[in-house]
């Protein structure tokens, strides 16, 4: 078969093209946002009509997949892992009702926080809900388990999680397809009360679920995702999660680990693989990106013992992600390091691009904050929360999607008057517009600024969800007409500008001032999309 | 046949064009090749990252263990200085000389230069300089390139078929700055390379 060269989201999104997918559902977040992107900018997508566009959030996005598993068809929904959080009360449902047509849920955690807030693991997540997680190793293997999981989701009539980290989500290589496989037609549960979460009917549900765990387990104990490789030398064995197999062999050129290794690709645990490992050899090194998930399980009464390395007791670092050196220095490898970094070296952190509107807001917000005491502006998830750094420093929280509204709120409500909000447009669109309806029934005396640049900006710029619809959603909540402005963040308008936020954070209640200038880098996009489609033509 | 290749320069100077052009003509000649990247915050005017690994055997690790690339491709001098303990003591750094100042702290640019001389094997080029004679300052990346290319052990006309592979949308006037840019790059290091 034709080989590809793939990121390790596009492999998933490959995956399930070939695998018959009729839909995928997901709200961009790093490092998730290219499994969509692929499937939005496929032929073959296109040609076989899979649905693909943005969802609102994440939690929209769960609920649709149940949706379009429900009548039968094969659905994907992607996430980052925090937005795993937002989708959790679909997801964890989704585990009792169970699913009809396949249904996979991509979480694509980010250990060591290069895009993130946390770097919570998914892992917990899957065994929280009781379905199979799937973890592969490298691109194929992301390929080949969305073709496999598919399949696993159907036979057993529920949602199986896959969980990839940042450096296989962001890494190409060379990946080989297998057949296409045609979608599913529309074809409803036979028991039309599966999903009818009623508690007498979901307790029937939830005990199904119970009984189908040894068959998952057994499934994991044949599944050519889970390997055992013995080895001669029995003074440790090597249980290692995903992406860490790759940091172990890197470690040997022959690809030959001596100790036993038992590779870890699909769970619940195998647990025969694990009795055989554990009896076998004298010391465990457990390798996993993210948390110590399987180091806990297996942990549990040895922990006295000293018998398992890993997370737990310092032999790998607490938090932060896997590499080839961290595992060498647990395998007692010799450090191969280079020259030191020199002692001029900085720091270079993001900064906005130069042009951004969110720089002209930044500086309004400002010059209205002088008069009063400093820590009074809360912000959000997205390009502006930047702001907090030099040179701007206006902004004085970022927790979670949608958290600022909210935060200014209960600040308000507190006292801390004026209180202020900065939001995205599409941050807006996924958690905002909930929590402004709250400030609204309360009348909170809170100024909200919507920063609207016309995109989804920090993860590449795509459709935001509430686009051209701002002003109405503000009006639709019960903001008053007098107290939304929409104002232009440009230079030759800042006193202007000042003069509205001004008198804005004066009144008693809610205000929203919308600042709208499009992303420059979109503009930017726009343009050169321009020049290769009028390149195409011309030929 | 191996090359660990560590790019380094700040978000938006185009290190991944690279990475994908040097991908992309070693996946055509068949040999095995991870590229990790970078997406999300830090492409926005931060430093940026990416390891390249291409071999004529089966890759592990999408990350370079710590002292084993054999390259480091830059296009920003401060950023070439930044993943030097990730450069085996054979290791060539081929970089441009033309700082990129987006941070009140930047060093002085002579003292990152002699840091630069100071390896034992460099290739230190203005290659925006060097763009712009060719046609467009935009190609500096490519002049990097070019001047990277005697190290990446591969023909360089399948190089200059990957360039017009994946410029073809942008027009026949850019692709050809671009193989300019490439050949000039070149040129810099076969005449500049001491040993």
């Amino acid at each position: 078969m034709q080989k590809l060269l793939l990121l390790g989201d596009e492999a998933i999104a490959q995956g399930a093209l070939d695998a018959g997918l009729s839909g995928i559902y997901a709200y961009p977040g790093t490092p998730s946002t290219e499994i969509t992107e692929f499937v939005q900018n496929s032929r073959q997508a296109f040609e076989n009509e899979v649905r693909c566009s943005w969802s609102a959030n994440e939690k929209t996005a769960m609920e649709a997949a149940l949706g379009m598993s429900y009548a039968g068809k094969r659905v994907m929904v992607c996430m980052k892992h925090v937005g795993l959080n937002v989708a959790a009360d679909p997801f964890m449902n989704s585990a009792i009702t169970g699913a009809n047509g396949g249904m996979i849920v991509v979480a694509a955690d980010d250990p060591s926080m290069h895009s993130s807030q946390n770097e919570q693991d998914s892992r917990f997540f899957g065994k929280f809900a009781m379905i199979p997680i799937l973890e592969p190793a490298n691109q194929q293997e992301a390929y080949d388990m969305v073709y496999y999981g598919f399949d696993f989701s159907e036979k057993y009539k529920i949602p199986v999680l896959m969980r990839i980290p940042t450096r296989l989500a962001h890494s190409r290589s060379g990946v080989e397809r297998n057949t296409t496989r045609r979608q599913n037609n529309i074809a409803l549960p036979d028991n039309l009360r599966q999903y009818v979460l009623l508690p007498a009917f979901a307790r029937k549900r939830y005990s199904h679920l119970l009984k189908e765990q040894v068959k998952y387990e057994q499934e994991s104990g044949n599944s050519q995702f889970n390997r055992y490789t013995d080895g001669d030398d029995k003074s440790k064995g090597v249980i290692v999660c995903g992406i860490a197999h790759n940091y172990l062999l890197e470690n040997y050129p022959d690809r030959k680990v001596p100790f036993p290794v038992l590779k870890i690709g699909q769970y619940p645990l195998p647990k025969k693989m694990i009795e055989r490992i554990l009896s076998e050899c004298n010391e465990i090194l457990i390798l996993e990106d993210g948390y110590p998930f399987v180091e806990e399980m297996i942990k549990g009464f040895l922990s006295g013992t000293g018998k398992v390395k890993g997370r737990l007791d310092g032999t790998i670092p607490r938090d932060g992600e896997l590499n080839p050196n961290i595992v060498a220095f647990a395998l007692g490898i010799e450090e191969t390091k280079g020259l030191d970094i020199p002692t001029l070296m900085v720091n270079r952190p993001p900064s906005l691009c130069s042009g951004c509107p969110h720089i002209d807001s930044f500086n309004a917000i400002n010059e209205v904050m002088v008069p009063f005491t400093k820590g009074r502006v809360f912000s959000d998830i997205g390009c502006y929360t930047l702001g907090a750094l030099q040179p701007f420093e206006t902004i004085n929280s970022c927790v979670d999607m949608g958290a600022s509204i909210t935060m200014a709120k209960g600040a308000a409500d507190a006292g801390l008057v004026p209180s202020i909000a900065v939001i995205g447009d599409s941050t807006f669109s996924h958690s905002g517009m909930t929590g402004l309806l709250d400030a609204v029934n309360d009348k909170s005396p809170v100024t909200v600024f919507i920063l609207d640049n016309q995109t989804t900006a920090m993860t590449g710029g795509q459709d935001s969800p509430g686009n051209g619809k701002i002003e109405d959603i503000c009006r639709g909540v019960g903001v008053e007409e007098a107290h939304i402005h929409v104002i232009r963040p440009l230079k030759r308008y800042h006193k202007e500008n000042v003069k509205i936020i001004n008198e804005e954070l004066a009144y008693q209640g809610v205000s929203v001032i919308i600042p709208r200038r499009e992303c420059v880098v979109n503009i930017n996009k726009r343009t050169q999309e321009k020049i290769k489609k009028a390149n195409n033509t011309d030929s | 046949m191996k090359r660990d290749i560590i790019l380094a320069g700040v978000g938006g100077q185009g290190i991944i064009s690279i990475a994908s052009i040097i991908g992309f003509t070693a996946f055509q000649q068949g040999l095995y090749m991870k590229q990790s990247e970078v997406h999300g915050m830090s492409q926005r005017g931060g430093n940026v990252q990416s390891n390249l690994r291409i071999s004529d055997k089966e890759i592990a690790s999408d990350l370079i263990p710590l002292g084993k690339a054999d390259l480091i491709i830059a296009v920003e001098p401060l950023e070439s200085l930044r993943y030097l303990p990730g450069l085996c003591k054979d290791g060539w750094v081929i970089t441009s000389t033309k700082p990129y100042v987006n941070i009140a702290n930047y060093p002085p640019i002579d003292d990152i230069l002699k840091e630069i001389k100071s390896l034992p094997h460099h290739i230190a080029l203005d290659a925006e300089a060097i763009a712009k004679d060719v046609g467009s300052v935009k190609a500096a990346n490519i002049v990097i390139l070019g001047a990277a290319s005697p190290f990446l052990e591969m023909a360089f006309e399948n190089i200059e078929n990957a360039i017009r592979f994946i410029f073809r949308k942008k027009g026949e006037e850019i692709t050809a700055i671009n193989l300019k840019a490439l050949h000039a790059g070149r040129d810099f290091t076969d005449q500049n390379r001491a040993n």
